[in-house]
């Protein structure tokens, strides 16, 4: 999901990064808001966490790879905003350092994986699991539901991003000057594989993690940025 | 032992395990993420090299390029697995330093 340089023509690169800017204000305001000094280090392992899980390439036998990218967990744990804070850390280290994702493709790939994921996921786990003790399973069905809709919706965000290109920017003979396949083919290639299989191993992390915080220690279940 | 102590152990294990990342997409065939390919493979796909991809795609040059060393393509697994966790060590530390600093500057002061 990590949209390199090149796939993007400048036009959507530039809304992306426009896009992002009020929303990483809003995140840096909201944290300084509602985080406590005592989830700062919770917050690091997040980011970490996210980091690391996205280098796990789950292989679909004979066809793509696709990972995790733990961005769930974080919104359930610490609130969208934290998340999306965590999460945009993680994406930058991984383009700037390690290629992973274009540096024109910053402002796109946090939108899609540190904006999307983490509140949608967010809110489909509050409306779930509202109103549940911290140790029931309902929460950690409402953690896997979370997951599995919070991937997906970044999926289909960052197919529409590539699925526009060709439609944005193309010679006068046709040929794409970016990614060059259509909403169609970027629509049904990035979903079947989300939802048949990436989907499932974001929905595992997240569930098996909530399910071990469960037992562990249930008070971190409490805060998640207001959810009660 | 501390819940944080004990999630870090996880982070710990989770990067000696992070080259399972390089060794099953080779055992199960797989190949790149859809939409990440290289020119290479472009051209494959479709016959041509996008005009805007060519400009673009060498953009920024990674000190450490799909978390490998420079260098270090086409090395045999067991050394690449090596450059992938140094990687995933590198990438843990940098990305829970600079959000403890971010979290210590905007979090509340009073507990």
């Amino acid at each position: 999901m990590h949209i390199p340089d090149g796939y993007l023509g400048p036009a959507t690169c530039g809304v992306m990064y426009v896009a992002m800017l009020p929303i990483w204000v809003v995140a840096s305001k909201v944290v300084k808001r509602t985080l406590k000094a005592t989830q700062v280090p919770l917050l690091a392992i997040g980011a970490a966490f996210s980091f690391v899980i996205m280098m796990l390439n789950v292989p679909i036998p004979g066809g793509t790879t696709g990972h995790a990218v733990g961005g769930a967990l974080v919104a359930i744990l610490l609130g969208p905003w934290a998340a999306c804070i965590a999460i945009t850390v993680a994406l930058v280290i991984q383009a700037l350092l390690f290629g992973d994702g274009g540096i024109t493709a910053i402002g796109a790939n946090c939108f899609n994986m540190a904006f999307i994921l983490p509140f949608v996921s967010y809110y489909v786990y509050k409306a779930i699991s509202h109103g549940s003790s911290l140790t029931s399973s309902r929460r950690v069905l409402a953690a896997g539901i979370a997951a599995y809709i919070g991937l997906n919706a970044a999926a289909l965000s960052t197919a529409i991003q590539f699925g526009l290109q060709p439609l944005l920017h193309h010679t006068s003979s046709g040929q794409a000057l970016y990614s060059p396949y259509g909403i169609k083919t970027a629509l049904w290639a990035m979903m079947s594989e989300h939802l048949l299989v990436f989907g499932w191993v974001e929905v595992i992390v997240t569930a098996l993690v909530i399910k071990y915080l469960q037992k562990e220690d249930p008070s971190l279940l409490e805060t998640a940025g207001g959810v009660k | 032992m501390k819940t944080i102590s004990k999630l870090w152990i996880g982070l710990i294990i989770l990067a000696i395990f992070s080259p399972l990342g390089l060794f099953l997409p080779e055992r199960f065939k797989a190949g790149d993420a859809w939409g990440e390919w290289g020119a290479d493979s472009v051209k494959e796909l479709i016959g041509y090299i996008p005009q805007g991809m060519e400009r673009f795609a060498s953009l920024w040059s990674a000190p450490l390029p799909d978390y490998a060393f420079k260098g270090w393509e086409g090395k045999p697994l067991a050394g690449l697995s090596v450059a992938y966790i140094a990687s995933a060590v590198i990438g843990i530390l940098a990305c829970a330093g600079i959000v403890f600093l971010l979290g210590k500057l905007l979090s509340k002061k009073v507990n």
